[in-house]
């Protein structure tokens, strides 16, 4: 047989016909199919902080988390509601000096600093945004990259929010364990979350405005009413992981601004898999450690950082969890072409 | 036919910068009717249906809805109204599949409102309601069409799913932006019935066509267009007698002279 008479193809699994809706519920067997990858991952995730040999990886894993929550916010805007928004660094910084503000200046603990700064941050950054919300695809990239920037010289030029020097003596967790679950925990209830979301009614209207918002408008739909709401959860995302970071810094500083925490977080989504939400949290698992393993290599960081990223989008651009649900979901075989 | 129309337009004019696309077009719709509009390419068919339902702005001129100045409105307020529309290029939602496609309308302030075409609304499951519709409109139901991603869909389901989309907000108009076209002769016999249905169900129907014999078939009013203003309006017989209306089509005042010419 000639080479190119044959050709692969991809078959669902019929465990996977079998466990398509209330079916599932049957046996066991189609039960745990469905179940045991949602359940890996959370217990993974909960088992991790027990099995870091310190603190200083500890401190990583809560670090990954941060940037996984910025990541799900992306990767939410960017393949559910067609935004594709560079500006994570600015719901990073919003969500971190609110919190600081909050802690420094009215005493209130770090408890109700995370929450109260999720919410006020979010609703300040929808509102700051709103005039940038009728553009589309490059412009809103573009224009949302811009406000972190913009953010980061007036506090420098006016010398507000404590300057240069940031905000100091914010208070941490009351101990590590509680610092650490409570990243997780946040990170798996915002990526159920997203996901239960997007799934919804509501959420198949946000993906309406992805694919084609003139139809929304004739439907009857304010495109810019469901831009807010979704803009509103992904800064709340951005926020809270702002809130977090200053907490476990227990500083604030313009570098909360900085381009890191809206570029690494595009890698790890397209490392991941876009548009599975998941994919971008085991994404940031991968990509934040190896950073921090690559300290070793001094000032070649970058540039080994750099050939892993290059590496992953040319060989596997689909990204590891598409690759993975596609095993998982699908077997392959060779036929021969009639 | 009642005295009062439901849609009047009055002096509707646009200019894309230099170009007058549309000059002081005005006419009314009556409840009930199908109006079709006609005219050569370029002479501003679309255009008119664009205005009138607020994706663009209008250089001068007023819309009035059941004697409601809409002139002003933004698009999805005048759909909230009741005025929907489909596009000459359809604009489903590409990624999903059929029945999911109708979730969307059905989700709007007007369906939850009027519980959209056949009820359901916020009062059903979306996804069984959307399905319902799309089986009224000719997607078979027990096959796997109504579950097929819509950007695998042929023309004739997307047209259909156009029309859903428009059903799905229970409208008083459905703005018909050349339903017919790129449509097999099979198809489009299947799609007169439906929408003689849909005005026997007391939709009014402005249908924007090039096929002039399916549309002469099925219109009480047609309204003739060229380069922007408005030729004339009357029954089918009346527009195909005029001869104005015969110039605009062919370009010349005498076909048998033109004709006489290239033969030299």
């Amino acid at each position: 047989m000639k080479p190119g008479q044959q050709r692969q193809e991809r078959i669902d699994r019929g465990i996977r016909i079998r466990s398509d809706g209330l079916y599932a519920l049957m046996s066991w067997r189609e039960l745990s199919y469905l179940t045991l990858p949602r359940l890996a991952l959370i217990a993974g995730m909960l088992i991790l902080p027990l099995v870091m040999p310190g603190m200083y990886w500890q401190r990583v894993v809560s670090i990954a988390c941060i940037y996984a929550l910025l990541a799900l916010s992306f990767d939410f805007l960017a393949h559910f509601v067609g935004l594709v928004c560079l500006g994570g660094a600015f719901f990073v910084g919003t969500g971190g000096y609110l919190a600081a503000i909050l802690n420094t200046s009215f005493g209130l603990s770090p408890v109700m600093t995370i929450p109260l700064a999720t919410v006020l941050g979010a609703a300040l950054c929808t509102l700051l945004l709103l005039p940038c919300l009728p553009l589309r695809g490059v412009y809103f990239a573009i224009v949302s990259l811009m406000y972190p920037l913009f953010a980061m010289r007036v506090i420098e030029a006016l010398n507000i929010l404590g300057g240069t020097d940031g905000i100091l003596g914010i208070d941490s967790f009351s101990n590590r364990w509680v610092e650490q679950y409570a990243v997780i925990g946040a990170t798996l209830l915002f990526l159920f979350g997203t996901r239960r979301l997007v799934n919804m009614d509501i959420g198949l209207v946000l993906r309406g405005v992805k694919d084609n918002d003139q139809a929304i408008r004739a439907s009857g739909m304010n495109i810019t009413r469901y831009k807010m709401l979704a803009v509103f959860i992904a800064s709340a995302m951005g926020c809270m992981s702002g809130a977090f970071l200053v907490h476990i810094y227990m500083w604030s500083g313009i570098s909360q601004f900085a381009l890191d925490f809206s570029i690494l977080p595009i890698a790890a989504t397209v490392i991941g898999g876009s548009g599975t939400l998941a994919g971008a949290v085991i994404g940031c698992l991968i990509l934040v450690p190896i950073s921090e393993l690559l300290r070793d290599f001094g000032t070649l960081r970058i540039v080994f950082y750099a050939a892993i990223l290059m590496g992953f989008i040319v060989f596997r651009s689909e990204g590891l969890l598409v690759y993975g649900q596609r095993k998982y979901h699908q077997f392959e075989r060779w036929t021969t072409r009639l | 036919m009642t005295p009062e129309p439901i849609l009047q337009v009055k002096n509707v004019t646009k200019a894309f910068g230099g170009i007058q696309a549309l000059n002081g077009v005005s006419f009314d719709v009556y409840e009930g009717e199908i109006l079709g509009i006609i005219g050569p390419n370029g002479s501003g068919k679309t255009t008119v249906v664009n205005c009138i339902t607020g994706f663009i702005r209008k250089t001068a001129g007023e819309v009035f809805f059941r004697g409601k100045d809409i002139s002003r409105k933004p698009p999805h307020k005048i759909a909230d109204m009741g005025i929907t529309r489909t596009f000459q290029i359809m604009r489903p939602y590409y990624t999903l599949p059929a029945y999911k496609n109708l979730v969307i309308p059905l989700f709007s302030p007007r369906a939850k409102r009027t519980g959209g075409w056949r009820g359901g609304g916020n009062l059903g499951d979306r996804k069984t309601v959307g399905i319902d519709i799309l089986e009224e409109i000719g997607f078979e139901r027990d096959s796997f069409v109504p579950y097929k991603l819509a950007s695998s869909l042929p023309t004739g389901y997307l047209k259909r799913l156009e029309l859903a989309r428009c059903l799905a907000l229970k409208p008083d108009i459905i703005f018909c932006d050349e339903i017919f076209s790129g449509l097999s002769m099979s198809e489009i016999s299947s799609m007169v019935p439906l929408i003689e249905r849909l005005q026997m169900d007391g939709i009014t129907l402005v249908m924007i066509e090039h096929r002039l014999r399916e549309l002469f078939r099925v219109a009480n009013r047609v309204m003739v267009l060229n380069f922007g203003e408005k030729l004339m309006e009357g029954t089918a017989a009346a527009v195909m007698a005029d001869e104005a209306v015969k110039k605009a089509y062919f370009g010349s005042e005498n076909i048998e002279e033109l004709v006489g010419d290239v033969n030299g």
